[in-house]
């Protein structure tokens, strides 16, 4: 009956005798036909997961056995019905996308005389065809990952494993993606889809959502959603300050997690609790509750507990910046030429102090070339970038003291300790004396740091790295914060307790850049701007951006599809002028 | 600024030796190669195997015969019966060479003519061979003493070699000093070369970049620390091969280590270009390697730099290891004095203004 489907029983592995298991006691079953979702945060088990599934691991006890095949004893039988996705380095960054789907193919044995029809029909599916000859390595994320899809499927497989195929890939080529698995999937196949995206798990028929290599929640997404059905609201009509908002709503007994969604805050009551009286958010004349249908994320997060509480004990430690709306970041006709391609042309924007303004664009659009300069890590060609008025250029020194910025794979050291760390990053920024002591030490007190002072920071669970990284980019209190998508690949809990800081600092008025590809982190922006063919095409409040992309086929677009939308409408608006 | 630069360096030498593997890496490979060069790469030519062909019976012959078995650099000797059997013998590797003493060897000596000896030589082991044929000449010029003493007539002109600083030309003692030289080189080379491809590899790199620091300040911070892991490095490597492998140490040590430091900032300056060049510690390596064989191979420590072509040697002077050799060597073996070690010293210190002003061109360039 089994040999049908993937089964899981009591699986368990570890790396080594004396670590945490990777994965824990794991019992499930994966059915063909349909989509499942391996859901978790980084350092959850999913890619140890889908290793031992392919028989690149063996358990250190139990049983995985997928059609009937055991992993134990028929790897080779296994590789033939396998087609296997992995994050990264599937592919050969130095061979033509042509290169790399004959390499497939003659590692997978495909017989020569129907290999030019094969080519033909998997490059048509990904869109692939008039990228023939360009190296692997010189593709968008996107395309990277449609070639590294098209690879796997070379031998059209039954098993169809997939590894975070959505990380690092914009909206418009994440849906053009799932789209092409959708389209795999027959009774035969099983496919099996792993994100830290917790919205793509809301879209796949049945879920494994892990969490530590323990299995959460097995099943349809929405019967995990359902606990929370009935207790999700959006408080709308604001019109205080929605970070204040916020704040003042997670420390309310009935409120068990928040989020900023644009305009909106959005909140899950506890289990139990009647709607909170509006009143004590200090939200406005006009504000009201909606009742909003429930989604993965407020599930799981409601399933672990809860998020934390909406203060931050660091903006409250640090000294309040003047109240003066002056304009603290500023780009004025950024332009950078790599020889002829244009990366960036003539971007200009300006926030204010207290601002939050996010950078959002498709891979390859000029978004981190932008980002980059205003870092001063790239030299623009022309136009000056400008940080509390000190010009990048002329003064990159002084103007760099005023930045704090944090980049997506936290740039910590990893082989040195948390204190070490915290030692380094505030002697660099200049702090020394009993100044970086009494800084260093108060660091460690607002993000809990004790237990792990001398831990190698590579050696930290994922949550107190982030909190080290943040932790170490704020010591020299900047004025200005630089984040380049602060939270890929970590947890909804950690992700909150993030943004509860960012929110909290921004209200003490740092001023906040962001890069992002997460939607759910670009609703906390108070203003975006939509970077596209090296050029801003938009920018605005994301409500403001939703309302734009509104159509009747979408009169209540979400940020992604207008995101979505606006690029083909500029898309469209260009292609009758002449380029 | 000194603040920044002191964290850079603290955060450096933590890196570097925090971890245990990394630690490992920098102290256990250079002494491996330390033991093994000092004991394997040695040139001297001992236990060979030498083949005789004696086709004449008289006591001259034999005596002969006698002197060059009695040889220490013969441990093995096989006899022949039949020139034919030469051939074989050599094509083999049977023996490095064959003595062939003629039939009338002791006839021609005792109506006073000058016999003839053939030495053949294994020439494929054109080191050992030529090594091989000094001993032989030696041996039979004693025996011509001998005959000549027996007679009573002077030989003429005889030539007494004394070999001065290595008495018994100790071949570790030429080794040594070298090494120090070499092991410094390598890790000064990997320890700059490595440190900026990591973090670029790791994403720590443009943290540093948007911090306040300057371009000059990181250049300083990875200079210093592996000017400090270097020296220190070659402190041990001193110490072993004084104390351990007996080589004497006749000189002053402050003059090492001053030259050692000067010598070092040439090679950091490459290091650090290459790091500048480099994106990955995998480019990084390769890189240096790209540096350090033909420094080596230039620096006189294989083959006399005198011996090269004209061209080749004129190269050598722009390689800061063929100066720091020479010096290692004087302040080892013969306590050169200082102006002798400044003569060496300032063309090193040029070259490290070159290398590390290249090397901040460079840095400064690629970060644009």
């Amino acid at each position: 009956m089994a040999d049908d489907s993937l089964v899981i029983k009591g699986l368990s592995y570890s790396y080594g005798a004396h670590l945490v298991p990777a994965l824990a006691e794991l019992s499930a079953t994966i059915r063909p036909g349909i989509v499942t979702g391996l859901v978790g945060p980084d350092g959850a088990g999913k890619t140890t997961l889908m290793r031992l599934m392919t028989a690149l691991l063996l358990p250190t006890s139990g049983r995985l056995t997928v059609f009937g095949l055991d992993t134990g004893t028929s790897a080779d039988q296994l590789h033939e019905i396998i087609g296997y996705m992995p994050q990264k380095f599937g592919l050969y960054e130095d061979l033509s996308v042509i290169q790399n789907l004959r390499l497939y193919a003659d590692l997978r044995n495909v017989p020569e005389s129907g290999r030019q029809q094969l080519f033909a029909r998997l490059l048509a599916f990904t869109g692939l065809e008039s990228f023939q000859k360009r190296l692997a390595g010189r593709l968008s994320g996107g395309m990277k990952q449609k070639l590294g899809l098209a690879c796997a499927l070379i031998r059209k497989p039954r098993l169809l494993l997939l590894d975070e195929p959505s990380v690092g890939v914009d909206p418009v080529s994440r849906r053009e993606l799932w789209r092409m698995v959708q389209e795999l999937v027959d009774k035969e196949t099983a496919v099996i889809w792993s994100t830290a995206y917790l919205d793509e798990a809301e879209l796949c028929q049945e879920v494994l959502l892990l969490d530590g290599g323990r299995l959460l929640f097995a099943g349809p997404p929405g019967q995990l959603t359902e606990r929370v059905a009935d207790r999700c609201f959006l408080v709308q009509g604001i019109s205080g300050n929605r970070r204040q908002v916020l704040a003042r709503a997670l420390q309310l007994q009935e409120v068990q997690d928040g989020i900023v969604q644009g305009q909106n805050v959005r909140i899950v009551l506890r289990a139990g609790q009647n709607q909170p009286t509006l009143s004590l958010l200090n939200a406005g004349a006009d504000a009201y509750l909606t009742p909003v249908p429930p989604r993965f994320e407020d599930a799981y997060v409601d399933a672990l507990g809860g998020g934390p509480g909406g203060n931050s004990a660091l903006a409250a430690a640090m000294a309040p910046l003047p109240n003066d709306q002056a304009i603290t970041v500023e780009a004025k006709g950024l332009t950078k030429r790599f020889g002829d391609f244009i990366a960036a042309q003539d971007v200009s924007f300006a926030i204010r102090r207290g601002e939050i303004f996010g950078l959002l664009g498709p891979n390859g659009a000029g978004k981190s070339t932008t980002f980059k300069m205003m870092c001063g890590l790239l030299w623009p060609t022309s136009g000056t970038g400008r940080v509390v008025g000190l010009d990048l250029q002329q003064a990159p020194g002084q103007a760099r003291s005023h930045l704090g910025y944090m980049a997506q794979k936290f740039s910590l050291y990893g082989d040195l300790s948390v204190r070490q760390n915290l030692d380094f990053f505030s002697g660099i920024y200049g702090l020394a004396g009993a100044r970086q002591k009494e800084t260093v030490t108060r660091m460690i007190d607002i993000f809990g740091l004790h237990p792990h002072l001398s831990d190698s920071a590579k050696d930290l669970p994922l949550g107190f790295k982030q909190r080290l990284a943040l932790a170490c980019s704020v010591m020299h209190e900047p004025a200005v914060l630089f984040l380049d998508e602060p939270t890929s690949g970590v947890d909804p809990l950690t992700r909150r307790e993030f943004w509860t800081h960012i929110n909290g600092l921004v209200e003490h008025g740092v001023t906040v850049l962001v890069t992002t590809h997460f939607m759910d982190e670009a609703e906390y922006c108070d203003r975006i701007g939509l970077v596209y063919r090296g050029r801003m095409i938009a920018t605005g409040p994301p409500d403001e951006l939703k309302s734009q992309a509104q159509s009747p086929q979408i009169p209540y677009p979400t940020l992604e599809e207008a995101f979505i939308a606006l690029l083909q409408q500029w898309d469209a608006s260009h292609e009758e002028l002449p380029s | 600024m000194f603040n920044r630069i002191r964290a850079l360096i603290i955060k450096e030498l933590l890196a570097l030796l925090r971890d245990k593997k990394s630690r490992m890496v920098l102290i256990v490979p250079p002494l491996v190669q330390l033991f093994i060069f000092s004991f394997a790469a040695t040139q001297e030519v001992k236990n060979q195997t030498l083949a005789i062909l004696n086709q004449d019976h008289g006591g001259p012959a034999w005596t002969l015969e006698q002197d060059f078995t009695a040889a220490a650099t013969f441990s093995k000797v096989i006899r022949l019966q039949r020139p034919e059997e030469i051939p074989a013998v050599i094509n083999e590797q049977q023996a490095i060479a064959v003595l062939w003493i003629p039939p009338d060897f002791s006839r021609d000596l005792a109506r006073g003519q000058a016999p003839q000896v053939s030495f053949i030589l294994d020439g494929r082991k054109t080191n050992a061979a030529q090594i091989v044929q000094g001993y032989g000449v030696r041996i039979i010029n004693s025996y011509r003493d001998k005959l000549a003493a027996g007679t009573g007539q002077q030989s003429g002109v005889t030539l007494v070699a004394r070999n001065w600083f290595n008495p018994n030309l100790d071949f570790r003692w030429f080794t040594v000093p070298s090494l120090v030289c070499i092991l410094t080189t390598v890790i000064g080379l990997i320890v700059t070369g490595l440190s900026v491809a990591r973090e670029r590899e790791m994403g720590t790199f443009e943290q540093l970049l948007v911090s306040p620091l300057h371009p000059l300040e990181i250049l300083v911070g990875k200079a210093l620390p592996a000017l400090l892991v270097a020296m220190a490095e070659g402190g041990l490597i001193v110490l072993i091969g004084v104390f351990l492998l007996q080589v004497p140490f006749n000189g002053s040590l402050p003059l090492l280590f001053a030259s050692m430091g000067v010598f070092l900032l040439a090679i950091i300056g490459v290091g650090l270009f290459v790091s500048s060049l480099a994106m990955t510690q995998q480019q990084a390596v390769l890189g240096s390697f790209l540096f350090l064989v033909p420094a080596t191979i230039l620096s006189g420590f294989a083959s006399p730099i005198e011996n090269m072509p004209h061209w080749l040697q004129t190269i050598s002077y722009a390689n800061p290891l063929r100066y720091f050799m020479t010096i290692a060597r004087g302040i080892f073996l013969k306590d050169i004095p200082a102006a002798v070690v400044w003569g060496q010293t300032w063309p090193m210190a040029i070259i490290a203004c070159v290398t590390l002003s290249m090397a901040t061109w460079l840095f400064k360039k690629r970060m644009e």
